[in-house]
């Protein structure tokens, strides 16, 4: 399983060809208690850099945008009684959709989490 | 000038705080061909309480207003009797003078009153939740509109012939603007509402129908049967309540199947105002509370664990979600909405009961008179205070005749609709609580002349 | 005489006697401070405070089937109860009547009740929409008047009065930019909005079906003209432009900005929300502006009502009058005044875009913003302006050295001052400044609006403060400030002293309760 961060903070596990999708610890501090998620429909096709999910804090909503195209093959039911998984488990229980690849190469433009880390820094 | 506590002393001081030379010298930012060197041409100068008040006065009385004449209009706006607590809890400052309760901390009064409006509003409409007002009846149905639109992911809605015209065009232009694809049924001079043409017309691509209950001319459709065609359509149900008192009477619209339902809460509290302010009334099922427009009231606690309630969803809002918002609504009806509280609350569940066998009596005793002039007949096979009259001409005459003998003897339905020709004989009256015997017999003397 | 005290008894002054801490009551209140349930905790569904006699007969047999099967579930009180469940109520509320309410973009001034008064006159609140017009000549003549005081003082040709509120009048304005742009035959979707906007506006545009494309400010928090025109070609139907604008700023170019706008075929939408600033000093007609909403229950004073109702009149230039909504109320040559509804709309207004609401607008706020022009004339609207300005500059310039205003150390600001928190100390931000405000007594300004400044507080005092009221908010804002640099705890924890402590929006946000079933089985 490898992971990649987007510049958007979210990050993607994959396995195969399926990647698994959240936002990232250092984004869910950013917004503070998340109180709701909005998650694509499972079936759904996905082109990377579409805003597939919304997460709402009190104050905020914001957009997701998925880091690869394919199709959504699940989506984490746990959020909707649990929006707060998020907040306390950004990075494994609070993921938020599965993505089956379409195309594997748009990994290559992804950051590993060492970069992610420089670029987190740098904001 | 009475409402400006600056003394010219005030102004000179705060001047010299600023640095300024003159109140000139803070418009600076402003081209100099674009100020104006004195008051606005044409315009009277300042005025004294008294001038004013008698300046308006003049104007109020140039009015005929519905108090001091029989008066018989409904079509959407209704004549009941409103308790004088009801004006005096509305003008108390502390809620007249409110902003909308950003800072829940010190509006727990507005919030408080919001939260009970709330309930009253799903407890009258049988849906689950409601929100915290829209504008108006009409604006309300068109929001219903979109909003059905985005849950089920379908554009086609179609409308009921018994809905208000007005509400009709609303929908109409506004959806010329989004490209919704609008299904308007016509409205037909018979005694049974629509409710079979509303069926026929649901398809697979039909996000919602619009019906109204009772409908304009009075008729009450089976909302039930249309419920379950829609549902079988994968189709919204949007109820459309013009006049709330009756459902005191007849069942509430969500416990019949509605999805949504809207409506004009003026008949309570608020008065006619010749047409507003008025309330949009929303309420729906629970799932779809992040669909819905306007503000919600939600309860909470506070740091030290008391009851209390803020604005929530917020995210739903223009101010948050921008242009991705569910709406662009922001102030809403929150004084009408107040008004509208404190009348049911007077009322409660009985007297809202008690109040709507009465308007219903009224307008049988109404509509039994009328109907024995020679040429006058009844439409409906069913109706709560409105109904329609079929004359022997013109209804929009008769209507300016009997008003030059006082009489202010309900809405025609060429008014309502002019290019539906075939509609034109048609009268709607309306009774109330408020229409006494003497009404009803000026009211049938006077269009019994009129018709002679 | 009879002494007052002839025991010799005297209120304790305080003293080892005194409890430390607030002790439990019996009854939860605290002397004037009372804790209130909800009215259906209080009612009963038995109880009514409205006496109506019983029907003289059984509803009519084809109703039956229609009937409900049991009363609402509504518990009702009797009048003193009710009287006292909204009284009580009441007090839990900060109002306007109870000291300034300075919240910035809101223009909370004082609501005149000869307003209130004038609006409950039978001959006005008591007429119904569809009366025969003969019947309600002069509701006509007011919403005709109030026209006429909104064209002149606009400098504009036309006004659609019908829009319910400011969102609804930025509705109708951008409706009217479709249908003449339809009129033209073009297809332009794009409309542009800068980035201070209020929500509102690009809200609005999406909701009649435009693209929105934002437009940056420049550092002195003006829209920035030549990124604006970058932006100008044949897709883009108009802008929507606040001026003054949401930093409290006049936008000098507006007049280069509309002229650009309408050379490259678009429209000037303006948000009028801020017109108390200019109103009787500036003509946004003069300005180049083609629609502009209103703000009633702004400018105009008619009350806020705790979030309404307002209205949202929008004035019109001669390229976009013939597309206002339905109804429209016109004069004629005679000096008769007509109402233009469908049945009528071939007399003179056959290219109206169509109906936004039932009836014909906001009739009670009408008669409430006329007589409160009628009470200041033309002469007092222009004070109106000056001492509202005056009065920002003031609280501008008194509290500069202690929060920055980010766009106004070059010159003065218009109606509203705005400060940033920048420089308070570590973990203290405006959040804090404003229920800091709240324990000192007043209503917090705006907060975190504009979205350009970070930590933004915008404080609109408005002309109805005077300069001792002035005083003494400045007092508490830069107290407040003062506390907030150095570090006071307590003010993370404020208010302490209102009604409710902070309220916990996450889990109202998280687990919605909307509605009252505390009854349920």
């Amino acid at each position: 399983m490898t992971r990649y961060f987007t510049e958007d903070h979210e990050w993607i596990d994959v396995e195969g060809d399926t990647g698994t999708v959240g936002i990232t610890d250092y984004a869910q501090g950013q917004l503070g208690d998340i109180t709701f998620v909005e998650l694509p429909e499972v079936g759904a096709s996905v082109s990377k850099g579409d805003s597939v999910s919304v997460v709402d804090s009190v104050k905020a909503a914001s957009d997701v945008y998925t880091p690869v195209s394919g199709a959504v093959s699940d989506a984490n039911a746990a959020l909707a009684d649990q929006p707060e998984l998020v907040n306390t488990d950004a990075e494994k229980g609070g993921w938020l959709f599965r993505v089956t690849l379409s195309d594997p190469a748009e990994l290559g433009g992804l950051m590993d989490e060492a970069a992610y880390k420089v670029y987190v820094e740098s904001l | 000038m009475r409402y400006l506590p600056l003394t010219e002393a005030d102004r000179a001081a705060m001047l010299e705080t600023i640095g300024a030379a003159s109140v000139d010298d803070l418009f600076v930012d402003v081209p100099a061909e674009a100020r104006l060197a004195g008051p606005v041409d044409g315009l009277p100068m300042h005025a004294s309480e008294m001038a004013v008040e008698r300046h308006m006065t003049a104007l109020a009385a140039k009015n005929i207003n519905a108090g001091s004449v029989p008066f018989f209009l409904g079509a959407g706006a209704y004549r009941h009797h409103v308790p004088a607590s009801v004006d005096h809890v509305i003008q108390r400052g502390e809620f007249l003078t409110a902003y909308t309760p950003y800072q829940p901390e010190i509006a727990q009064g507005t919030l408080q009153v919001l939260f009970e409006f709330q309930t009253q509003v799903a407890r009258l409409f049988g849906t689950d939740i409601a929100n915290a007002s829209m504008y108006d009846g009409s604006t309300a149905c068109w929001e219903a509109i979109l909003m059905a639109a985005r849950i089920t992911r379908k554009g086609r809605t179609v409308l009921s012939g018994g809905l208000h015209p007005h509400y009709g065009e609303v929908v109409r232009t506004m959806a010329r603007f989004t490209q919704d694809n609008i299904v308007s049924l016509p409205t037909e001079l018979s005694g049974e509402p629509d409710d079979a043409a509303v069926i026929a017309a649901i398809g697979e691509d039909t996000s919602s129908v619009v019906v109204q209950y009772p409908d304009v001319l009075g008729r009450i459709p089976d909302l039930a049967a249309i419920s379950d065609a829609a549902r079988a359509k994968g189709a919204l149900v949007i109820a459309v309540v013009t006049e709330p008192v009756a459902l005191g009477l007849i069942e509430a619209p969500g416990n019949l199947g509605a999805d949504i339902v809207v409506g004009e809460g003026q008949s309570l509290g608020v008065g006619l105002q010749f047409g507003g302010p008025y309330l949009g009334l929303f309420g729906c099922r629970e799932k779809f509370v992040r669909q819905m427009p306007g503000r919600l009231c939600g309860e909470t606690v506070d740091a030290e664990g008391k009851r209390g309630f803020v604005l929530t969803l917020s995210t739903r809002e223009q101010h948050i979600r921008r242009e991705k918002a569910t709406s662009n609504i922001c102030t809403n009806s929150g004084l009408c909405a107040l008004a509208f509280s404190v009348h049911l609350t007077l009322l409660g569940g009985e007297g809202l009961a008690r109040l709507a066998a009465v308007n219903h009596a009224r307008a049988q005793a109404t509509v039994e008179r009328l109907s024995r002039i020679p040429g006058v007949s009844l439409l409906n096979q069913a109706y709560f205070n409105e109904a329609t009259l079929i004359l022997p001409r013109d209804a929009r005459e008769v209507v300016r005749e009997l008003a030059e003998r006082k009489v202010l003897g309900g809405v025609s339905l060429g008014r309502l609709f002019p290019e539906a020709d075939g509609l034109h004989h048609g009268l709607l009256v309306a009774a109330t609580e408020t229409t006494t015997d003497e009404d009803i017999e000026s009211f049938a003397k006077e269009l019994e002349g009129v018709l002679a | 005489m009879n002494a007052v005290n002839a025991a010799g008894w005297r209120p304790a002054m305080g003293g080892a006697e005194e409890p430390a801490e607030k002790f439990a009551t019996a009854s939860g209140d605290y002397g004037l401070m009372l804790e209130e349930p909800l009215s259906f905790e209080l009612g009963a569904t038995d109880k009514c405070g409205v006496d109506i006699d019983a029907p003289d007969r059984a509803p009519a047999p084809g109703l039956s089937k229609f009937l409900r099967k049991a009363a609402p579930n509504l518990p009702g009180l009797t009048e003193p109860e009710t009287m006292r469940h909204y009284t009580r109520l009441s007090r839990q509320n900060y109002a306007i009547d109870l000291g300034p309410f300075p919240l910035g973009s809101c223009t909370m001034k004082h609501n005149p009740r000869l307003n209130e008064k004038m609006a409950r006159l039978p001959g006005f609140a008591d007429v119904h929409p569809l009366q025969p017009q003969k019947s309600v000549e002069g509701a006509l003549e007011v919403i005709e008047q109030l026209a006429d005081w909104l064209t002149r003082l606009t400098g504009m040709a036309s006004v659609a009065m019908s829009p319910k509120a400011g969102a609804h009048g930025e509705l109708c304005g951008l409706l009217c930019i479709r249908a003449a742009l339809d009129a033209r035959g073009e297809t332009r979707d794009v409309v542009l909005v800068p980035e201070s906007a209020h929500g509102t506006n690009p809200a609005t545009a999406a909701f009649a079906g435009f693209k929105v494309e934002s437009i940056p400010a420049t550092p002195a928090g003006r829209v920035d003209l030549e990124a604006l025109k970058a932006k100008l070609g044949p897709n883009v139907a108009g802008v929507m432009i606040t001026n003054p604008n949401t930093c409290g700023l006049f936008e000098p170019e507006m007049k280069a900005i509309a002229d650009a706008v309408h050379a490259a075929g678009g429209y000037v939408y303006c948000d009028g929300a801020n017109f108390n600033a200019i109103v009787g000093k500036v003509r946004p007609g003069d300005l180049g502006v083609d629609a502009m909403h209103i703000n009633l229950h702004k400018t105009f004073s008619t009350p806020h009502g705790g979030g309404g109702p307002g209205a949202g009149p929008v004035v019109l230039s001669e390229a976009l009058a013939p597309f206002a909504p339905l109804p429209f109320v016109t004069r004629g040559a005679d000096g008769s005044i007509h109402l233009v509804e469908e049945e009528n709309r071939g007399e003179g207004h056959a290219r109206s875009f169509g109906r936004m609401v039932a009836f014909h607008g906001q009739m009670g706020m009408f008669t409430r913003a006329l007589t409160y022009m009628l009470s200041h004339g033309a002469d007092g609207l222009r004070q109106v302006a000056e001492d509202a300005v005056l009065n920002a500059n003031y609280v501008l310039r008194a509290c500069e050295d202690l929060l920055p205003a980010p766009f106004a150390k070059s010159g003065p600001c218009m109606h509203e001052a705005l400060f940033s928190d920048a420089g308070l100390a570590e973990g203290f931000s405006t959040l804090d400044i404003a229920k800091g405000l709240i324990d000192e007594g007043f209503h917090p300004m705006t907060v975190y609006f504009p979205l350009v400044v970070k930590g933004a507080m915008l404080v609109e005092p408005t002309e109805t403060e005077s300069k001792a009221g002035l005083d003494r908010f400045i007092a508490s804002l830069r107290s407040v400030a003062e506390r907030a640099k150095n570090g006071d705890e307590s003010l993370h924890t404020a208010p302490h002293f209102a009604p409710r402590r902070r309220l916990d929006e996450t889990l109202a946000a998280r687990k919605p309760v909307l509605v009252w079933r505390g009854d349920a089985g």
